[in-house]
């Protein structure tokens, strides 16, 4: 192969078990990075995401900087996945969407116990909270969707090399198969 | 609640539960009770009867929630719904609404801080010929006109008592257009009875057979077939069910049927349990119909004295039957006869996987008869007039008359009754519509029909119906009704499989997005895979019908959704900027980093 793939990962509103589950495929990690290299991801700390050919999505869209990366690997990527339930589900984050968000921030940062110097905090470098937590393909186009919470090491695999090698991604019910 | 309340509440679930016998497939009826005391099911109440039906406490919770007319929180001392149907909407609905809502103060689903009013939106309310249609407290208000609603607003706030308000806001008319075989005749009571009694149960079942009938909600299943099968079938019990959930919206003819024709829906039910060896039956009528109720329990009452219901009915030794009225409470999926029969035995009215059909395995698992109010009055008249004299009419395999409710553009809307066969041209004719664009025959789950193919005639070969008949003129925008079906589906889809519960909710999202101009082509092709999986992978027939008004009009119509599209590849359906206005309030920030793009450039 003349040229590798580039891929970018990375985590919106999620807890990184997906990422967790990615560097499970153990050794099989070698034979990925024989044909592809890692772009914008929290494997590689490059922290702007250049033109790709996939992109992964953990996690859902829960604030402002969460549509800003989320956009820019939706203009870089040629096929944008949402890997695992939170970014198809808007998952356990999604949780606090029946709560109105004054509520919550209320009684995170005012009423809790323990808190100290209560306030809510507003420094712009902090990215505003969307009232919802939202499924990523309600914020962009999505190609393909990986079930999981987190989807397991097997399942990246099958579907990258399924990808990777041109064939339209299959999953086998054992993969996708929770009980 | 304070102390004193609690021990009101718990008072009066004892005596609840000691009238209805400690008995759990009471349930539904038990917390209709609690739901008109306190306007709400209290928490006390939860706990009272979880620990004195020995039922866990998330069962109660469950069928609280199921049910639109029931409540975990407080609803106003005055609870006014407006019926949601399309017709009503073609009559002003929205306006009234909105008007109503202004002038109240309220805020439509959220109860007034001083909890004496609460408005909210309600599935069709089976008044459509004279709507726009609401009800208050449960009752059924009809005509809401501006003039109303003004009269209606101190009513309210001054506490006038229900029984005091005009007498017109109640008043409901049958609006009996054209009458034929079934609304021409009516019986003397009794005389159905007489003719059992005078010929045997197997000769007016083989009478039932000769007639051809077949049930009126619908489907179409031959009736004395079910009836035979139910008969046959091997029980303790036998059950006669009639099926006036009558929730398809455009569809109120039931309601004509139980308001001038009762007597004879009772006796089919008679007549019925006489062939299949029942002794209680039960007619489950829709909560929207809550105004019938006392008529129809006087109604009974005066059948009893007569000797038409209970020991020994017309001296036969042994024909012993009763009728028990069961009040629905606001729930489309319960006019399915399984999830009927679910809501009967106190439970969610989630349709049961089938078979076992009710025939054999219905009310307590015991052989039932379910029956649309239709055929079982039509069952009496062929009680008396005999099965040639319903089959000389109709088609070679729709017999007899079909009893339609028309509604929406027309100049008189109400109640016809027609032959089977009878082409779709004559009916508009009848009840003046002109220069349509469509009719929807069936209900939102039924098809949509255009001016080409008014030959089309009704009857289970080509256009069947359970009775509903709306009709469009050319002003009204084909978007918008699919729209109001759509979110129709969404709202009574039961919950049980996640296909309808989620699928219709994802339907109804998409459809709205690109109705009002923010779908792209993305979005269309999502749609169509959408309503296909809700179709193919849903549990019961809701599911299996729900993507209908959509995969019609895009077949049909692809234009309509097409020119609505943006020529650009994605754009939320939801307003992200404003998705950030509470936070923007919570800190006062209004950086540029505080606001976001809705299409990203």
């Amino acid at each position: 192969m003349s040229e590798k793939l580039r891929i970018a990962t990375t985590s919106l509103a999620g807890c990184f078990g997906c990422h967790m589950s990615l560097l499970d495929i153990d050794e099989r990690l070698l034979e990925l990075v024989e044909v592809a290299e890692f772009d914008r991801s929290p494997l590689t700390d490059i922290k702007h995401c250049g033109p790709c050919d996939i992109g992964l999505i953990e996690g859902g869209v829960c604030n402002a900087e969460n549509v800003h990366v989320l956009r820019e690997f939706r203009q870089n990527c040629k096929t944008l996945v949402a890997m695992g339930a939170c970014a198809i589900n808007g998952g356990i984050p999604a949780l606090r969407n029946s709560i109105d968000l004054r509520e919550c921030l209320t009684e995170a940062y005012i009423d809790g116990i323990g808190v100290q110097n209560p306030q809510i905090p507003n420094d712009p470098e902090l990215p505003l909270l969307l009232d919802k937590v939202h499924p990523i393909q309600e914020v962009v186009s999505v190609d393909y969707f990986l079930p999981g919470c987190p989807p397991s090491a097997d399942t990246i695999w099958k579907f990258l090399t399924d990808l990777i090698a041109g064939r339209e991604p299959s999953l086998p019910p054992e993969l996708v198969h929770y009980d | 609640m304070h102390s004193t309340r609690v021990e009101d509440c718990k008072a009066f679930v004892e005596t609840l539960i000691h009238r209805y016998q400690c008995n759990p497939t009471e349930l539904i009826r038990i917390l209709r009770e609690i739901q008109d005391r306190y306007r709400h099911v209290p928490d006390a109440a939860i706990e009272a009867l979880a620990s004195q039906l020995s039922l866990p406490r998330s069962r109660i919770v469950g069928v609280i929630e199921f049910y639109s007319f029931l409540h975990t929180a407080p609803r106003g001392r005055y609870d006014v719904l407006l019926s949601d149907s399309i017709s009503d909407h073609m009559l002003g609905k929205q306006s009234l609404m909105d008007d109503l809502c202004r002038k109240l103060g309220v805020a439509p689903g959220v109860t007034r801080a001083d909890g004496q009013v609460s408005v909210d939106n309600t599935s069709c309310t089976g008044l459509c010929d004279q709507g726009p249609a609401g009800l208050v407290n449960g009752y059924a208000v009809t005509r809401l006109t501006s003039g109303r609603i003004d009269r209606m607003v101190p009513l309210i706030n001054e506490s006038v008592p229900l029984a005091e308000w005009p007498s017109d806001f109640f008043a409901i008319d049958d609006n009996i257009r054209r009458a034929d075989l079934l609304l021409n005749e009516r019986p003397e009571p009794g005389a159905a009875l007489a003719a059992l009694l005078e010929r045997g149960a197997d000769a007016l079942l083989d009478e039932i057979d000769r007639s051809g009938l077949r049930g009126r909600g619908g489907a179409g299943f031959n009736t004395a077939m079910k009836w035979r099968f139910c008969r046959e079938a091997e029980g303790d019990a036998h059950y006669v069910v009639c099926n006036a959930d009558e929730g398809e919206p455009g569809t109120f003819k039931d309601r004509v049927l139980l308001d001038s024709y009762a007597d004879q829906v009772f006796e089919g039910m008679t007549l019925c349990a006489r062939i299949i060896g029942a002794r209680r039956g039960f007619l489950y009528l829709r909560g929207e119909y809550r105004y019938l109720l006392k008529p129809l329990q006087d109604l009974l009452a005066q059948r009893r004295q007569k000797g038409l219901l209970g020991d020994d009915i017309l001296g036969a030794t042994g024909f012993n039957f009763d009728i028990d009225i069961h009040l629905g409470a606001g729930a489309y999926i319960c006019g399915e006869e399984s999830a009927l029969i679910e809501s009967l035995e106190g439970k969610r009215g989630i349709p049961r996987n089938r078979p076992p059909y009710p025939v054999t395995h219905g009310y307590l698992g015991r052989p039932t008869v379910v029956n649309n109010v239709e055929t079982l009055a039509a069952a009496a008249a062929i009680a008396v007039h005999g099965g040639q004299w319903f089959a000389a009419v109709g088609t070679a395999k729709s017999k007899g008359t079909k009893i339609l409710s028309i509604c929406g553009d027309c100049a008189r809307p109400g109640i016809y009754e027609y032959p089977f066969g009878t082409p779709i041209r004559d009916i508009l004719t009848d009840c003046g519509a002109g220069g349509t664009l469509g009719i929807q025959v069936g209900g939102p789950s039924g098809t949509f029909i255009e001016p080409g193919e008014y030959d089309r005639r009704l009857g289970f070969e080509d256009l069947a119906t359970g009775g509903s008949f709306m009709i469009f003129d050319a002003s009204r925008s084909l978007l918008d009704i699919v729209g109001n079906f759509t979110h129709f589906f969404a709202h009574e889809s039961c919950g049980f499989c996640t296909p309808c519960r989620v699928g219709t909710s994802l339907m109804k999202n998409t459809l709205d997005k690109i109705h009002s101009g923010h779908g792209t082509a993305g979005d269309l092709v999502e749609l169509r895979s959408l309503c296909e999986l809700i179709k193919e992978h849903s549990h019961c027939g809701l599911g299996h019908t729900a993507a209908n008004p959509i995969i019609e009009t895009l077949e049909r119509f692809p234009d309509l959704y097409e020119q609505r599209l943006k020529a650009i590849v994605f754009e939320p359906g939801f307003d992200l900027d404003g998705a950030l206005e509470a936070a923007r309030q919570l800190t006062g920030r209004d950086d540029s980093a505080a606001h976001l793009q809705q299409v990203d450039r």
